[in-house]
């Protein structure tokens, strides 16, 4: 094809990639941003015009993942040089990293609050898609009484806005011991996911020829069996788009974080900003905060790749 | 050892009825086709013996038991869809033994029995492979293979090479009546072609709009069609049918069609056989070969005008016009020269049938 192209195809061709680079660039300019302000020393985060040119450094790192205060005194030379280097990194930013009595260092919340992330955004991606998977095949294989009706209620509570139940959610939440616990949140992501989940795998499941399992039931299979030796392989590619979509919805959320979480189950997103508010805010520590936060979901995204692309591309390369 | 018997089966969807009381004891070892219009409930039916449907009534007994409680999976029974339904994740091999991993038999039976049905459907060399590299043809192997492998009770094919094309359709019937043979199973097979369902079955199931119409051998089913559904549903080209009017004239009796005032001299005793039905409500059937065509003025022949000629090969159909009817008639090719002439045609009565026109039921009459 390429060899008959006329030359204004070919202007035309190189007009398009101009235009995909152009996109490109303007998509990746924040995360750009992100990445180089975590790499920044402190004195050139926020800078005009903002710095392009600078030695990389991994102090925001450090700093992100140890608890510190600020320096009353210089340290002496002695304890300068006695100092492992990510600590002289801290001193020379004028903080120093806090030792409980046996002389250990202090991480920062970070880690914690990271792991907390996982937790929940894991647990409740795996409860909405597998719960999702489940009824969507329900709906999809069998007659269901008022089927029409019940996947509309489903789809119905995704319709108010967060904000208008987040408050009554505080409330009962208060009441039935749920706030700031990892179940909590995870119920919360859970039952928000759901309803996304169940319509999404309701399309793929549709899609997979009913015979399927029919076959691997007279071949002697009980309807468990062929569910998860059939359905779920060729369902593969649509549980792995499902996945993707919860996995960021949860990751991302924000506001019920916020309201209702604030330390043993707080998620990344409410602790980062709220950073800002201590002290000098430190944008350099942010943007490392941000940066490692951007990683799991990139990761994520990137293993699942091949199926996203099938998945979003399914049904209207079939028949 | 396998014998099905279906008794007094109803089945609706909703309000509608598609199984309207169906009696049928299928023999062991029998390749029994289930012949009709798409739409007359071939699959619902399949489906049923298969475990997939349920029904609202009757019985069906495998073995002399009743199974219509028994899930699919615990009758079994073999089924090949007419979509071939092969798992795309799995590779031909796997396919094939997906049924028997079922079971609890060891890997090294599962490999000599998917290596020896392989041999047998001459797969050998594709088993490696993935369902969506194959052709049609071989995917529907594969899934004879799959059913096959297990040795199930019986066999129940929905139409399984009504997707291939007109040429594969013939080498695969062959081949499935190859197997039959060689592997001999009780198999029920669908479809809606009556020239597979002639060449392949022991005897035909001919179903209309989920009435049974008759089951007989296919030679049965052709010369001796019970009623009119049958004898035009059976048989290309198409048996002509006519009202007809029976008379008797100075010891002659005599058939005439569509209202011509000279009828066809048929033996006297047609009158006796046709038992009080001489006069009105009768349909004459008569297939294009019982049409005779001569070119000259024979003792016994009406003239007649050839309206249309199709030459189709081996021989031509001829289109007659006899009184207000057209029959079509069967004749050498290019016996008849070109249309619009003037020829001269009989009915053999050893070859007309006589039905009812009310019940459209055959009269059974034989001369
Ligand atoms: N699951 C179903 N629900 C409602 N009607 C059905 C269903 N399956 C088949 N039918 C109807 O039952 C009739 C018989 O269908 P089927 O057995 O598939 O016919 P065939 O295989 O002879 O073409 C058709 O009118 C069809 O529309
Ligand atoms: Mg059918």
């Amino acid at each position: 094809m390429a060899a008959v192209q006329t030359s204004g195809e070919r202007a035309l061709n190189r007009l398009a990639i101009v235009a995909v680079l152009v996109i490109t660039m303007i998509f990746l300019a924040p995360i750009y941003w992100i990445v180089a302000t975590s790499f920044k020393p402190r004195n050139l985060a926020t800078t005009i015009p903002p710095t392009v040119v600078f030695t990389p450094e991994i102090s925001p790192f450090v700093k992100l993942m140890t608890k510190r205060s600020q320096l009353r005194e210089q340290p002496t030379p002695e304890e300068y040089a006695a100092a492992p280097w990510w600590e002289r990194m801290v001193f020379d930013g004028g903080e120093k990293v806090v030792r409980d009595g046996k002389d250990q260092v202090q991480w920062s919340a970070y880690p914690s609050r990271f792991l907390n992330s996982l937790i929940i955004a894991v647990t409740s991606t795996v409860l909405a898609v597998g719960m999702g998977t489940f009824t969507a095949y329900g709906f999809s294989r069998f007659k269901v009484k008022g089927e029409g009706d019940l996947l509309f209620f489903i789809l119905s509570t995704r319709m108010l806005p967060p904000v208008v139940v987040a408050i009554p959610m505080f409330l009962m939440y208060r009441i039935v011991g749920l706030t700031d616990t990892h179940i909590g949140l995870i119920i919360l992501y859970t039952a928000f996911n759901l309803s996304f989940s169940v319509w999404l795998m309701k399309g793929f499941i549709d899609e997979i020829p009913k015979e399927y399992e029919e076959a691997a039931l007279v071949d002697g299979y009980t309807r468990m069996q062929a569910f998860f030796k059939i359905v779920l392989p060729e369902a593969a590619t649509g549980i792995a788009a499902t996945a993707v979509f919860c996995f960021i919805t949860a990751w991302n959320e924000y506001a019920f974080a916020l309201m209702m979480t604030n330390r043993r189950a707080q998620t990344a997103p409410p602790f980062i900003p709220s950073q800002v508010g201590s002290g000098l805010p430190d944008w350099t520590v942010i943007a490392a905060g941000t940066f490692l936060f951007l990683l799991p979901v990139a990761f994520f995204t990137f293993l699942l790749r091949n199926h996203l692309l099938r998945g979003m591309s399914f049904g209207a390369i079939r028949k | 050892m396998t014998q099905i018997e279906l008794r007094g089966v109803q089945k609706w969807f909703g309000a509608v009825q598609v199984i309207k009381d169906l009696n049928l004891t299928i023999a062991d070892n029998e390749f029994i086709v289930l012949l009709g219009q798409s739409g007359c409930g071939k699959t619902t039916t399949l489906r049923a013996v298969a475990g997939l449907e349920t029904i609202d009534e009757g019985d069906i007994l495998i073995d002399g038991k009743p199974v219509q409680h028994l899930k699919a999976s615990d009758r079994d029974i073999a089924m090949v869809f007419q979509s071939f339904s092969l798992y795309p994740h799995m590779s031909v091999y796997e396919n094939i033994a997906f049924p028997l991993r079922a079971t609890r038999i060891s890997k090294a039976q599962v490999d000599a029995a998917v290596r020896e049905i392989a041999r047998v459907l001459r797969i050998t060399d594709l088993l490696a492979k993935k369902p969506s590299a194959l052709s049609g043809g071989d995917m529907q192997r594969v899934a004879i293979g799959r059913a096959l492998v297990r040795r199930p009770k019986a066999m129940l094919m929905d139409e399984p090479i009504g997707a291939l094309d007109a040429k594969l359709r013939e080498e695969m019937r062959a081949e499935i009546k190859r197997l039959h043979v060689k592997q001999g199973s009780t198999t029920i097979y669908v479809t809606h072609d009556q020239i597979e369902a002639m060449s392949l079955a022991d005897r035909i199931v001919i179903m209309h709009e989920g009435v049974l119409q008759q089951v007989g051998t296919p030679e049965e089913v052709y010369r001796q069609p019970a009623n009119l559904f049958v004898a035009q549903f059976v048989g290309s080209p198409v048996m002509n049918v006519a009202d007809t009017t029976v008379s008797e004239q100075a010891g002659q009796v005599s058939v005439a069609v569509g209202g011509a005032e000279k009828g066809f001299a048929f033996p006297g005793e047609l009158l006796a056989r046709l038992n009080g039905h001489a006069g009105g409500g009768l349909k004459l059937g008569i297939r294009p070969e019982g049409v005779l065509v001569a070119r000259e003025a024979t003792d016994g022949f009406l003239p007649v005008e050839a309206q249309i000629i199709e030459p189709l090969g081996s021989f031509d159909i001829v289109d007659l016009k006899v009184g207000g009817e057209v029959l079509r008639a069967r004749t050498k090719s290019g016996f008849v020269a070109r249309a619009g002439e003037k020829v001269f045609a009989r009915v053999d009565p050893a070859q007309a049938h006589f039905f009812d026109t009310a019940s459209g039921k055959s009269l059974g009459v034989a001369l």
